[in-house]
């Protein structure tokens, strides 16, 4: 049997709007992954060592208040600080095309916004995870 | 309402009318007819679906006449013949001097109302030179640190002739404190000061997590402010208990409408137990609730607010005073229902919400910008969500009776199924232990989330359609609407002011007044008045409410309320 996918769910900055993140946590873990929801007001320190702790696959995060390009960048840099810059980020919330644009070039792995079903998330940390498990594999 | 005996003529011939109408079942235009809450609805209302309307007291029981008990109809007995609802709309951002122009063209526009987003540091009762507030200055909202943001927003804004709604709960107090003083100084007295303030921190730990303090002093806030206003701010509403937000972070109707007068009651509870009197407190207090898309759900769900409202004064809190007994709410159109895809649709949907809320018997109403599931509204959007409310007001012709849908057999049903609904979720709530137990033992936030998850899987089973979302698609659709951004500058000019004004003021008042706040707080003294202290010496925000977490602590969610579902 494969090996469970782990993902860290958290909410970064200040912004309580926590709707979104417990339903893709809901579906996440319906669809057979574990799910560690750290909550609100997590610093990006706090994220990244929870996700090292943790040992996950990815870590998502949900921003609605408009802080997405200084949250983002930020997590990004204590990654790679900590040296966990193989595990996946993505997020999701109320964030325009060119930010989204931006973010994915400055190496968040995938941007959802308001619309997507869950199947989309959970089909891209599959394949995500998979392409993740290969590569190291090769090297 | 009606006769046993014509009701029981009716149920024949709907026997009769049934067996044609099974004729034309076999086909159906929808997999499933349900409100937006996932109740089935029936086929046909007639008035043997209104359970007891063949006693001869359901009509003065359930019904009655607008302006009289048990208002279900209406709070007015002339309603918006007199005067139309307030078209408050909400806005705030960047910097103070920003917000201050987006009123003034407000006001321009014919707006009546001004309505004070804040931003997240300030909500969260941190100024703009923390470092927790990096990124999110300006961002959701207008900035307030100390006494001189609120007199640049207000500025040239005579308060004695505008109401103004602050959107604030935590630090509520604090930025009321300073309006007040901005009052103060445009000399204008304070029984002439309207408005509202949310200042509901209940929805918070239930639903929108903007909290600082655990609950006992965060109600204590509350009940001190409603104190000093009852005395010295008459005309101002001192919270606006609040079901949007539990609504926005997923409940169903039924749930908004019970946590939130859940909440109300938590409240009042409260308050009396401080010592107030009901009938001083009461007639200040007001709600605020969401319109969401289900038209006659929504319309029932404020006529049943109003009617269980009015009984629960009366009967259970004693009220006399007519006054208390009266729910009078603001309403906004459901920001959760708009979509990102095909935005314009956005208008459409906002116009029939706020319909809604109209035929409810709204006091006042806030539409939602075609653009919020992608920033915050351009100037164009904001106008056509204000002109919206205008042409509900001015062409449909639906203000020129009241509660027009009052006596429809579905209205009425749906109504009475509202109310035994939160009446159910009452007594479950007590069981539990009350309003505060329900929130640490994440009752609330678990049901929020069920039904959250619920509604999403609806969508992704196309068992419910969102026009441009899950059918009436555009393949590689191009966004044309303008989207408003934030200047990255304003972060920086911001912290800079604050800076400045904290060098610049006399700093030992501030030490003075806030140590003054820090005893009051330890003590049983009214906080509020030791706030308008620190306000008149520019104390900034961040500064009280530090203040206040070191002797109060600051609130975590517990593992219970985090837990998905």
């Amino acid at each position: 049997m494969d090996k469970k996918i782990r993902v860290l769910l958290a909410k970064p900055g200040l912004d309580g709007h926590d709707r979104g993140i417990k339903v893709i946590a809901a579906a996440l873990r319906d669809a057979g992954m574990e799910v560690i929801y750290t909550g609100l007001r997590q610093t990006p320190e706090m994220i990244v060592d929870a996700a090292v702790q943790e040992d996950v696959d990815a870590i998502g995060v949900s921003i609605l208040s408009g802080a997405h390009m200084t949250l983002f960048p930020a997590i990004l840099d204590v990654m790679k600080a900590k040296d966990a810059s193989d595990m996946i980020l993505f997020g999701g919330g109320i964030i325009p095309d060119d930010d989204k644009a931006e973010l994915e070039k400055l190496g968040v792995a995938k941007v959802f916004t308001p619309g997507a079903p869950t199947e989309e998330a959970i089909n891209f940390l599959k394949k995500a995870v998979a392409q993740k498990g290969s590569d190291e594999k090769i090297m | 309402m009606f006769t046993k005996n014509f009701i029981e003529k009716l149920k024949d011939r709907l026997a009769n009318w049934n067996k044609t109408a099974e004729k034309y079942r076999g086909k159906k235009s929808m997999p499933r007819f349900f409100t937006v809450s996932g109740d089935d609805i029936d086929e046909l209302y007639t008035p043997d679906s209104i359970k007891g309307a063949d006693t001869e007291n359901y009509f003065d029981e359930h019904i009655g006449l607008p302006g009289e008990y048990p208002y279900t109809r209406g709070v007015h007995h002339t309603l918006y013949r007199t005067k139309l609802w307030t078209m408050r709309q909400f806005a705030g951002m960047g910097t103070p001097i920003q917000t201050n122009e987006r009123f003034k063209y407000i006001l321009k526009q014919g707006g009546t109302g001004l309505s004070t987003a804040f931003d997240l540091p300030t909500l969260m009762g941190y100024d703009s030179d923390h470092v927790r507030s990096l990124g999110e200055v300006g961002k959701c909202g207008v900035a307030v640190d100390t006494l001189a943001d609120m007199e640049i927003i207000y500025g040239g804004i005579d308060l004695a002739k505008v109401s103004t709604s602050m959107t604030i709960n935590s630090p509520a107090s604090v930025v009321l404190a300073m309006y007040l003083v901005v009052a103060e100084k445009q000399g204008v007295p304070f029984d002439q000061i309207r408005g509202t303030l949310q200042n509901d921190i209940l929805k918070e730990y239930i639903a929108q997590k903007e909290f600082i303090f655990p609950p006992k002093p965060s109600i204590r806030l509350i009940t001190d402010m409603m104190d000093y206003c009852t005395k010295n701010v008459p005309q101002f509403n001192t919270i606006s208990i609040s079901g949007y937000h539990i609504r926005e972070a997923g409940a169903t109707a039924a749930q908004e409408l019970a946590f939130t007068l859940a909440d109300g009651f938590c409240y009042i509870e409260s308050a009396i137990e401080a010592g107030q009197d009901v009938d001083e407190f009461a007639p200040r207090l007001s709600f605020f609730f969401n319109a969401h898309s289900d038209f006659f759900e929504e319309i029932a769900k404020y006529r049943a607010a109003r009617r269980i409202y009015a009984k629960r004064m009366k009967n259970k809190y004693k009220a006399k005073n007519p006054k208390s007994w009266l729910l009078r709410f603001h309403t906004q159109t459901a920001g959760c229902s708009l979509t990102a895809q095909q935005p314009e649709n956005n208008i459409v949907r906002t116009a029939i919400q706020a319909l809604s809320g109209v035929l409810g018997g709204t006091q006042s109403l806030h539409t939602n910008s075609m653009d919020e599931t992608l920033a915050l509204p351009s100037e164009k959007a904001a106008l056509i969500a204000l002109r919206t409310q205008q042409v509900i007001a001015h062409e449909t012709g639906v203000a020129n009776t009241v509660d027009p849908l009052g006596g429809s057999y579905f209205v009425e049903a749906l109504t009475d199924k509202m109310e035994a609904e939160a009446e159910q979720y009452f007594d479950e709530i007590e069981q539990r232990g009350g309003v505060l137990q329900c929130i640490e033992d994440g009752f609330f936030q678990k049901e929020l989330a069920k039904s959250a998850y619920r509604y999403q899987m609806e969508l992704e089973k196309k068992d419910r359609i969102v026009v441009g979302v899950n059918d009436f698609v555009m393949e590689d659709e191009k966004i044309d609407i303008p989207v408003l951004k934030i200047d990255k500058n304003i972060e920086k000019e911001q912290v800079d002011f604050c800076k400045k004004i904290k060098a610049d003021r006399d700093n030992g008042k501030v030490q003075q007044t806030l140590e003054h706040l820090r005893e009051v707080a330890k003590g049983d003294g009214n906080t509020f008045e030791a706030m308008m202290e620190c306000a008149r010496a520019y104390v900034s925000v961040g500064e009280m409410c530090d203040v206040l977490r070191e002797e109060w602590g600051e609130y975590t969610e517990t593992q219970a309320a985090m837990s998905a579902s």
